[in-house]
């Protein structure tokens, strides 16, 4: 009697052990049949010109179907509208990010910084479409237009709240006696954290950046209403810009393009994914 | 630089936030003024009517957070089956070690993929599927959005569960397999009880990172403005409601979905409350 108790328990538990492998080794399907989906259907669209060129029109695509040729064109009005809109929320999240972090380090038990603190989270869970809202009311609406500026304004409020955490979360992992032998030889606050702190948190910090940055390239639904899309290659601020996102939803709704979604989203995917892993190498390097 | 005007940059940096979210909030409560003030506000949460003809437009915003509601809990039940297992894989069974790594990585890279192509994965392969099993006709609709959704949702869940997990101190385990206990009887009598409060709250978050899903789950949830009566109908979310709409949207039917933007705010930012303050509880005990 008492042998059968334990085989079964003995079997329940092994059960379990399978039962957890097989299940865990399935998250991995997902993943793999997404990037085998795209790698496969966007391969083959993938050339110099798909990188040089911008969108085609409906009607020259709807052309090159019917005479069976690939569609002409590619992407290179999104991917210079990504790296502009990018290029400017980088440079005033990235300091304000990290000014803001440090604050927050340095004075993690004054109540207005837990007040700012709580508000980071806040923001951070915040959907990406209700930051769209927001900077179309703020910058669109007064501008009187969509523009690559509304854009970038949307990207960088989506970026502040990640850069802020990392650099707050890395200047506190930091050993305390770095900051007081810096300020026992006499460097005053600004200098210790300008020369000592954040030199020393730069892996967290550029890891946190790089994260960031990836989150929000492939974000789409803030700059549908602030940058809207535009089939030139632009280099002005002030006007409706394209993003890669924006054309893969772009060619997602009009049949005659289609053919394009592939070759972007394989961009796409492989540019966030890279980000990524680099991110999470430099994390490694940096903490041993 | 002297230490004064040190403390006033880092301030000054700070106090951005404030004026953010405030901005925020600003924004989204006078414009959708109007809506609540022409509808009344219970009455616009209450009512299942989204119609824009002109001279008679009536808008309500039940059908949208029924959908919200719908996709949410059903990916939280689908995820849990997956994130459950890999937050044990990583966090117990094979804590510190190659494989639970690998595993790490694979849901990191599930959480980087941008919404937009986990959208066309489910359009173009998922929907079909559905369509050959006969479960729904159109292929779209809240199931699909649901399914694609856990999917995004299983990293967020499993490494905050596989932290918790991870914490749980050693000499109770041990003591439990000192009285003879099996790996199983040590998880489900020592490792859910004291991680239980952190596993909760991991799943919380998860559903805050569910409800703002926008491009999934408008380009699978079939995007028509009824309230969906079963898991197969095609409906709306709040979120997809905003993106199918916003653009071309004026007048009344513009405040009236910037109207539903703040009551998505105001759920996603009490969810996400509720799910860091358990954290922080669940890190102190």
């Amino acid at each position: 009697m008492n042998k059968l108790k334990i085989k079964h328990r003995l079997a329940q538990d092994r059960l379990m052990l399978w039962g957890i492998c097989l299940l865990a080794a399935l998250t991995a399907v997902p993943l793999l049949a997404i990037l085998g989906e795209v790698l496969l259907r966007g391969y083959d669209q993938l050339s110099w010109s798909f990188f040089t060129e911008p969108t085609p029109t409906a009607y020259k695509a709807m052309k090159a179907i019917e005479a069976d040729e690939p569609i002409p064109g590619g992407i290179a009005n999104g991917i210079v509208g990504t790296m502009i809109m990018l290029g400017m929320a980088v440079v005033v999240a990235v300091p304000l990010g990290i000014l803001c972090g440090a604050f927050l380090a340095e004075n993690s038990k004054n109540r207005f910084a837990q007040f700012v603190s709580y508000l980071t989270d806040l923001l951070q869970g915040t959907p990406s479409v209700i930051i769209g809202i927001i900077t179309y009311i703020w910058v669109v609406v007064p501008m009187k237009g969509y523009s690559a500026i509304a854009g970038s304004v949307a990207l960088c409020i989506m970026m502040l709240p990640l850069i802020i955490r990392s650099t707050e979360e890395t200047l506190k992992i930091l050993p305390a006696s770095l900051k007081e032998a810096g300020l026992a030889l006499g460097g005053n606050k600004a200098r210790v954290m300008m020369k000592i702190q954040l030199p020393a948190a730069f892996g967290g910090i550029f890891t946190g950046v790089l994260l960031a940055i990836s989150r929000v390239i492939g974000e789409m639904a803030p700059l549908m209403f602030t940058a809207l899309g535009c089939s030139l290659i632009r280099f002005s601020i002030d006007k409706p810009i394209s993003a890669v996102p924006l054309l893969i939803w772009e060619f997602f709704n009009d049949p005659n393009l289609q053919e394009l979604i592939w070759g972007a989203s394989l961009f796409l995917l492989l540019f966030v994914l890279t980000l990524n892993i680099t991110a999470k190498y430099i994390a490694k390097k940096w903490n041993q | 630089m002297n230490d004064k005007l040190y403390k006033i940059i880092l301030f000054v940096a700070a106090l951005i936030m404030p004026i953010v979210c405030g901005g925020v909030v600003y924004a989204l409560v006078t414009d959708a003024y109007d809506a609540f003030e022409h509808f009344g506000f219970l009455k616009f949460l209450s009512s299942s009517e989204w119609s824009y003809t002109e001279g008679n437009e009536q808008y309500g915003a039940l059908p949208f957070i029924t959908g919200t509601l719908m996709t949410t809990l059903l990916a939280l039940i689908f995820c849990i089956p997956f994130s459950l297992p890999v937050a044990l894989f990583v966090g117990e069974y094979f804590k510190g070690t190659k494989v639970a790594s690998v595993l790490s990585t694979v849901t990191d890279l599930l959480a980087g993929i941008p919404s937009i192509i986990y959208g066309l994965w489910g359009f173009y392969t998922l929907r079909p599927i559905i369509m050959v099993l006969n479960i729904s006709p159109q292929g779209s609709g809240v199931l699909t959005a649901s399914l694609v959704l856990s999917i995004m949702i299983i990293p967020y869940a499993a490494s905050l569960s596989a932290e918790f997990i991870k914490m749980v101190p050693n000499d109770l385990k041990e003591g439990a397999y000192s009285l003879g206990a099996t790996r199983a009887e040590v998880i489900r009598k020592v490792v859910f009880p004291v991680a239980g409060s952190g596993i909760f709250s991991s799943y919380i978050l998860a559903i805050g990172r569910a409800l703002g899903e926008t491009m999934t789950v408008t380009m699978l949830i079939g995007n028509t403005n009824n309230i969906p009566n079963s898991i197969t109908s095609t409906g709306n979310s709040m979120a997809s409601i905003i993106a199918n709409q916003f653009g071309e949207a004026d007048g009344l039917r513009l405040s009236s979905l910037i109207a539903i933007g703040l009551i998505l705010f105001l759920i996603t930012a009490l969810i996400n409350m509720i799910g860091k303050i358990m954290i922080k509880r669940a890190r102190i005990a």
